[in-house]
């Protein structure tokens, strides 16, 4: 790879002196990204909420369009692709910036992104509501929008990967991988699903047909929650955990164990969807077997997130950024466990059908992709506009009314979907069924649609809190929102580090940090790994100011002696931390 | 060796360095598992076993088939009857991979929070359906789906058949030449056939045109094409005799 790119991309311009360059952040496209996350938050959960209604109150199916059955689509799709995939955007382009040392490789390119998938977004709730859809479940959109989503999906991945050619940091940090990870494999099932001969604008037939489309289906289906709703959020962790937390990453070496592992693994684990049914048995077997092994990897990713926060749990105490995320990471673990338990034949075969399959995917999403993205979106308001947070006790009431509605709505949902399982399967002394109108299996749980509307509901207050304290911490930013220039070395630097560059921003960030408690320090990111395995030698330090730092031409790249590493700012702190934090290292 | 690679200074760390190296490396992880997964379906004959009498959905079907995809039956209904005691009791035989071969897409469902329609096919007669559809209190007390009583009143569109046809034979369904052709004249003739039943067992007049036909004529199709061996049904029948009762 080339690195030595040194023509001016957008935001870079030379200096007079020849060695150094000034350049800046796309700061306008996160703070899109985390508009649009917000925005289609609150529409994707209202949806969710309404369709709650719907089931134990029937009566809220409102005409022709707004059924249950054309409503459904249009939540999953708006929280996983509007949502989620907005907050993932964010992440992305905030800290892929940061990570490369370099701007996005095209400003032009981010806007394509930006506006196209909002686009799309816009056409599919205009379109499943229409009943324009293929059935597949998270593939609801027809073909049209379908392609679209390839074309959006390639300017991202063109725009990514030319930001990685151009970096200023030679290593590419773990965060960078899961999102690799996730723009290939997202693009390699979205377009192997959707293969499709049209019949007109708005309906197609899949080149596959019965089993087959079965198994394609819940290969695309699992891995869109491995690709689009794990990777890129590990990813989202690697970055925003120990930058929340002034900590470097728990171990390098788990890290690259459990990356390997788990994109490997995923993939085979789709089959698991289908088991007992008319798919050939080998291949639920096969996705039973590697759903068990997904465990340990999926554990991987939860324990180097928890972990990172050894030596400092007493920030939690403060810090509602480290609470979401800690909550987050730790519905992480209870999806992953409960996620290889459900994929057993003998507890598959009790819990399939039924709201178990709702409760354990909503842990993961309100838990997992919600409280990430929460956290870092109270971590990035501060530093994107250059204020304060509006209000930290209406962030921690947030905090706690989403997570109480994430418990009301799992827990009724685990109630009611054993209730069925167990109900369907029972059998009277003479050997017939016990209810032999469905009918009674719905009216059983009908109380518990109820309790999980009131925790949807709770959670969803949680998000109106955010809005206001969004709305609120904006409308105290400065008017001017310059991207802070930094100043580099022209040729790219290959050794170090750490996260951004050597130079203080030229304005922003300084003032507020001190009021938040979440005080940004220079380089946890990048300093992950050699960190955590304890070799930084003192006196390896990364130079004070650009014009310190050592200029590498390319030749160099390779050479990576001990001299050359890390930078030493908190985040290269050896893994004990001072005595002094170790200390309270139990609380909690 | 396995030290060597993940050490700091291992072979790892350098691989950080060369992203499309890594990249590469991370597409062939990814594909490793789908592809051995899929290919045995797609290669070896007789993967899925085929069965003389299953036969595509006649043109009629096939437009309420996409009607129950349109309104997002198969979010509530699964259609996969497992190879359980109790599901079988419930519903009928079990489903085999074999009547699934003319299914674009398929329909097996992931949730049931209404019953499994696999073996739905001639458990209730047409006007069951139609009252069902219109309201399905009036037929399943306390049943919490949505009414659909414009099926009973918009048209039916038919002017995409032929065309439908056209494209699932090219992708395998053997549609005759007639079929093709006479898609719309029928679907026309099965719409009249239905509506006239509905008729005679004292249902409202005029259906031929609506929607409700064609979602009648794919539920009542469901799961019919193989003899099934128990007398499906023991179970969930709301007593099809009660349809006139609730009206």
């Amino acid at each position: 790879m080339a690195h030595a790119q040194t023509t001016s991309a957008p935001g870079t311009r030379s200096t007079g002196r020849s060695n150094i360059e000034i350049f800046s952040y796309d700061e306008q496209i996160t703070r899109l990204f985390v508009y649009a996350t917000i925005l289609w938050g609150f529409i994707g959960m209202s949806v969710g909420a309404l369709i709650a209604l719907q089931l134990p109150f029937p009566e809220a199916n409102i005409g022709e369009y707004l059924t249950f059955g054309r409503l459904r689509p249009l939540h999953t799709n708006a929280v996983i692709f509007a949502f989620a995939g907005n907050a993932i955007f964010a992440a992305t382009y905030y800290s892929t910036q940061r990570l490369c040392k370099a701007r996005m490789f095209s400003d032009w390119m981010s806007q394509v992104h930006f506006w196209g998938w909002q686009g799309i977004i816009v056409a599919a709730a205009l379109t499943l509501p229409l009943g324009m859809t293929t059935s597949k479940e998270y593939a609801e959109l027809e073909w049209p929008i379908d392609i679209a989503i390839a074309v959006i999906w390639i300017i991202f991945a063109v725009n990514f990967f030319g930001t990685l050619y151009k970096r200023r940091e030679k290593h590419i940090y773990v965060a960078l991988w899961f999102y690799i990870a996730t723009i290939v494999t997202v693009a390699v099932l979205h377009v192997g699903n959707s293969l499709a001969i049209p019949v007109s604008l708005t309906k197609s037939y899949p080149i596959y047909a019965g089993v087959q489309d079965a198994l394609v289906q819940w290969w695309y289906g699992h891995n869109a929650v491995a690709f689009f709703l794990t990777t890129p959020f590990l990813g989202l962790m690697y970055y925003f955990m120990p930058k929340a937390a002034q900590r470097p990453v728990f171990s390098y070496r788990l890290s690259i164990v459990h990356f390997w592992s788990l994109i490997f693994i995923y993939i085979w684990a789709g089959p698991h969807h289908l088991q007992y049914t008319a798919l050939p048995e080998w291949a639920g077997t096969l996705g039973m077997l590697f759903s068990i092994m997904l465990w340990m990897p999926s554990w991987g990713g939860m324990i180097n997130g928890l972990f990172t926060l050894r030596g400092a749990w007493h920030k939690l105490r403060d810090s509602v950024v480290l609470k979401m995320f800690v909550v987050g990471i730790t519905f992480y673990g209870m999806s992953t466990f409960e996620g290889p338990m459900l994929s057993v034949k003998s507890v598959n075969a009790l819990s399939h059908y039924t709201d178990w399959t709702i409760g354990h995917v909503h842990s993961g999403a309100l838990g997992w992709n919600g409280f990430m993205t929460f956290g870092m979106i109270y971590w990035l308001l501060p530093r994107l506009w250059r204020t304060t947070l509006w209000s930290k006790k209406l962030a921690t009431a947030h905090f706690w009314f989403g997570l109480i509605g994430i418990l009301m709505y799992v827990i009724s949902m685990y109630v009611s979907g054993i209730t069925q399982g167990l109900m369907w399967r029972a059998f009277d002394e003479a050997g017939r069924l016990m209810y032999p109108e469905f009918i009674e299996t719905v009216t059983q749980v009908v109380p518990m649609y109820w309790v999980r509307l009131i925790g949807g509901l709770l959670y969803l207050g949680g998000v109106v809190m955010l809005m206001v304290n969004a709305w609120m911490t904006i409308r105290s930013a400065p008017k001017e929102l310059p991207d802070p220039a930094y100043a580099a070395p022209v040729a790219p630097v290959h050794s170090g580090g750490d996260g951004r560059p050597g130079a203080a921003p030229a304005s922003g960030d300084g003032t507020e940090e001190r009021k938040d408690d979440l005080v940004e320090v220079a380089p946890s990111e990048a300093a992950d790994a050699s960190a955590a395995s304890g070799s930084d030698a003192p006196g390896t330090k990364k130079p004070d100011g650009p014009g310190t730092k050592k200029p590498e031409g390319p030749g160099t790249k390779n050479a990576q002696g001990p001299g050359t590493k890390k930078p030493d700012g908190p985040g290269t702190k050896k893994p004990d931390g001072p005595p002094s934090l170790r200390e309270t290292d139990d609380e909690d | 060796m396995k030290r060597r690679f993940i050490k700091k200074d291992g072979i790892h760390r350098r691989l950080e360095g060369w992203p499309l190296v890594f990249t590469v490396l991370t597409t062939i992880a990814i594909l490793v598992g789908g592809l051995v997964e899929f290919l045995p379906l797609i290669l070896v004959k007789g993967s899925v076993d085929k069965i003389a009498t299953v036969e595509p959905w006649t043109p009629l079907e096939l437009e309420g088939r996409d009607i129950y995809i349109a309104e997002g039956c198969n979010t509530c209904h699964s259609q996969m009857v497992r190879p359980f005691r109790h599901e079988i009791e419930r519903y009928g035989e079990y489903s085999k991979a074999g009547e699934t071969v003319y299914e674009r897409p398929f329909l097996w469902g992931s949730k049931r929070t209404g019953p499994d329609l696999a073996r739905v096919g001639g458990k209730y007669p047409h006007l069951w359906h139609v009252r069902h559809m219109e309201n399905p209190r009036s037929t399943s007390p306390n049943s919490i789906m949505p009414p659909y009583p414009h099926m009973l009143e918009n048209d039916l569109d038919l002017s995409d058949l032929p065309t439908k046809l056209k494209r699932l034979r090219m992708l395998g369904t053997p549609y005759s030449d007639d079929e093709v052709q006479n898609a719309i004249e029928i679907a026309r003739e099965e719409a009249e056939a239905i509506a006239r039943e509905v008729e005679a067992q004292g249902g409202p007049e005029g259906l031929e045109t609506k929607q409700i036909v064609a979602i009648v004529a794919y539920l009542q199709r469901l799961g019919t094409d193989i003899q099934t061996t128990s007398t499906a049904g023991s179970g969930a029948s709301s007593a099809p005799e009660d349809v006139n009762a609730s009206r």
